[in-house]
């Protein structure tokens, strides 16, 4: 293909007044935000500055200098969600990729494992986190079964992964679906089995349209991780109640929360070009 | 002449819809069959029947002289020996060309990479296609890319190739890069069979041309006798509003 050159272009001068027109009014756009933003964040601040608790938030949520004190023990703890994070993360997309695949599977042979993933995901989609968590959490150790581990930290995990597989597999299978079945018929007739045709055609299709979906699951979990906090795992939001209950302070929690919000939103706000990007893809191409 | 592919009485049905009903033909080596009908006239589902796609609720289908219509055959294998190509081209949006096109080479017949693209880069220069091998196929023109589907489907050397109105989707000034090709592949002496509107196209390949009406073949002989000079009334119909269409 050749590229068109804009080289020998230079703006006529109907063009260059359009510009200098175009240049006022973005100016004029630009100051009527700016007035709006500070009057709309000026009376909030306002609001809760001048009410009646004020002064008593202030010093029970918003103490810095004991925020100061607890941010060392609440980055420990923050530490312990980034790992179950991505632990956690790396079995729950082995764990829903198999499961995506036997809901998906219409081999005869592997019928009961259909039915078995499809109730699986029934349940685990359907119940609480929290109850999962407490479940797994009080309920295995009391099996006291040999060869499990009875650490908080390990059960919590587990619940976690149990809950976020089933939420995960079925957005990978809503991508696998979403495959046009000419998709199918062209890789079949090529003479690929299923099989094949699942590895080499749909499914690499499937995740690149489901990795937007997939990056907002993974900032819940960041965020879900906190809820092992009730089985007595020292991770952020523990840490911050610890804190919190020895002083009566609840600064604990807002450096808590701050911490979380400085993880997720970078997360969030690069979740958000990414789905952006599919769909102006999807919208210039038609194909993918 | 030996047949390559003869259908028996075929039957197929979508539910209450009779699609192809006790349908005959054969396909005797190195002879293209044009399949010519309406929209809906069953040309898409017989080509899907014979690769397979579809199953047939009564008569045969063999190929070689075996019976493809068998439960017990393996489909996969059959399949290898035919080539499909889609009106909607049905490229792999995320694999380049050259990898399209070695795909099956290499995880259906097992050649080795090196092989699979020495002979997809062989197929791409013969067809003018040799700097298109590392683009994804939505970087390429509709043109381009049924050529690169042709192409797709010769690379497991099939028996016999089924070309559903492979240039119905495209632009008519595509329409003729797509057609030479098929046109060489005729020269080669490849076994075709293809549904298609364009008629001077179907008089240029043609050895056999079937006008399918309602899931049955009304009539069949040379593209003179069938397209030239019909003897049915619906394929003088059929061919009225072709011709008012502009595509005779």
């Amino acid at each position: 293909m050749t590229e068109r050159t804009n080289s020998a272009w230079s703006p006529s001068s109907r063009e260059i007044e359009r510009g200098i027109a175009r240049r006022r009014i973005s100016r004029k756009q630009g100051s009527i935000a700016a007035i709006s933003s500070i009057l709309v964040i000026g009376t909030l601040i306002a609001i809760v500055v001048s009410s009646p608790g004020w002064e008593i938030v202030k010093k029970t949520f918003f103490d810095i200098n004991y925020g100061r004190e607890v941010f060392p023990t609440v980055i420990a703890g923050l530490w312990i969600n980034l790992q179950l994070t991505f632990i956690g993360g790396a079995c729950i997309a082995i764990i829903a990729l198999g499961l995506a695949l036997m809901r998906t599977t219409k081999s005869p042979a592997l019928t009961p494992f259909r039915f078995l993933a499809t109730a699986y995901v029934d349940i685990f989609r359907g119940a609480p986190l929290i109850l999962i968590i407490l479940l797994v959490g009080f309920g295995v150790p009391a099996l006291r079964l040999t060869g499990i581990s009875s650490n908080v930290i390990f059960l919590g995990t587990v619940a976690v992964v149990l809950t976020y597989s089933a939420y995960v597999a079925e957005v990978i299978r809503s991508g696998i679906l979403s495959i046009h079945p000419s998709q199918r018929a062209a890789a079949r007739s090529l003479g690929l089995t299923s099989g094949q045709t699942m590895r080499y055609v749909v499914l690499p299709q499937a995740i690149r349209r489901v990795v937007p979906p997939l990056l907002n699951d993974f900032v819940s979990l960041l965020k879900d991780t906190g809820l092992v906090s009730i089985l007595g795992v020292t991770d952020a939001v523990r840490a911050a109640q610890i804190n919190a209950s020895r002083t009566f302070n609840y600064t604990p929690y807002v450096v808590a929360a701050i911490l979380f919000l400085l993880i997720t939103i970078p997360m969030t706000r690069y979740t958000d070009r990414a789905i952006r990007q599919r769909t102006s893809a999807q919208n210039s191409e038609g194909a993918i | 002449m030996a047949n390559v592919l003869e259908l028996v009485e075929i039957r197929k049905s979508f539910g209450k819809d009779l699609v192809l009903n006790q349908l005959s033909l054969s396909v005797p080596e190195h002879t293209a069959t044009v399949l010519i009908g309406a929209s809906g006239s069953g040309k898409s589902t017989l080509l899907r029947c014979i690769n397979l796609l579809e199953s047939i609720d009564d008569g045969q289908i063999f190929l070689d002289g075996e019976e493809i219509s068998d439960p017990l055959i393996n489909v996969d294998e059959i399949r290898r020996k035919l080539g499909m190509v889609f009106q909607s081209f049905n490229l792999f949006p995320h694999k380049t060309v050259i990898e399209n096109i070695t795909l099956a080479p290499i995880k259906v017949q097992g050649k080795s990479k090196e092989e699979a693209i020495a002979a997809a880069q062989k197929l791409l220069r013969r067809f003018d296609l040799g700097d298109k091998a590392d683009q994804y196929p939505d970087r390429l023109s509709g043109g381009q890319q049924q050529r690169v589907a042709i192409i797709r489907s010769l690379a497991i050397n099939p028996r016999l190739l089924l070309l559903d109105e492979i240039t119905s989707a495209l632009d008519p000034v595509l329409v003729n890069e797509v057609l030479s090709i098929v046109r060489d592949l005729k020269s080669d002496g490849m076994t075709m069979v293809l549904a298609t509107h364009e008629m001077g196209f179907a008089t240029q390949v043609a050895d056999e041309v079937c006008f399918l009406e309602s899931g049955n073949i009304l009539e069949r002989g040379s593209a003179q006798e069938v397209l030239h000079n019909p003897q049915n009334l619906k394929t003088q119909e059929f061919l009225k509003r072709v011709h008012q269409a502009g595509r005779l």
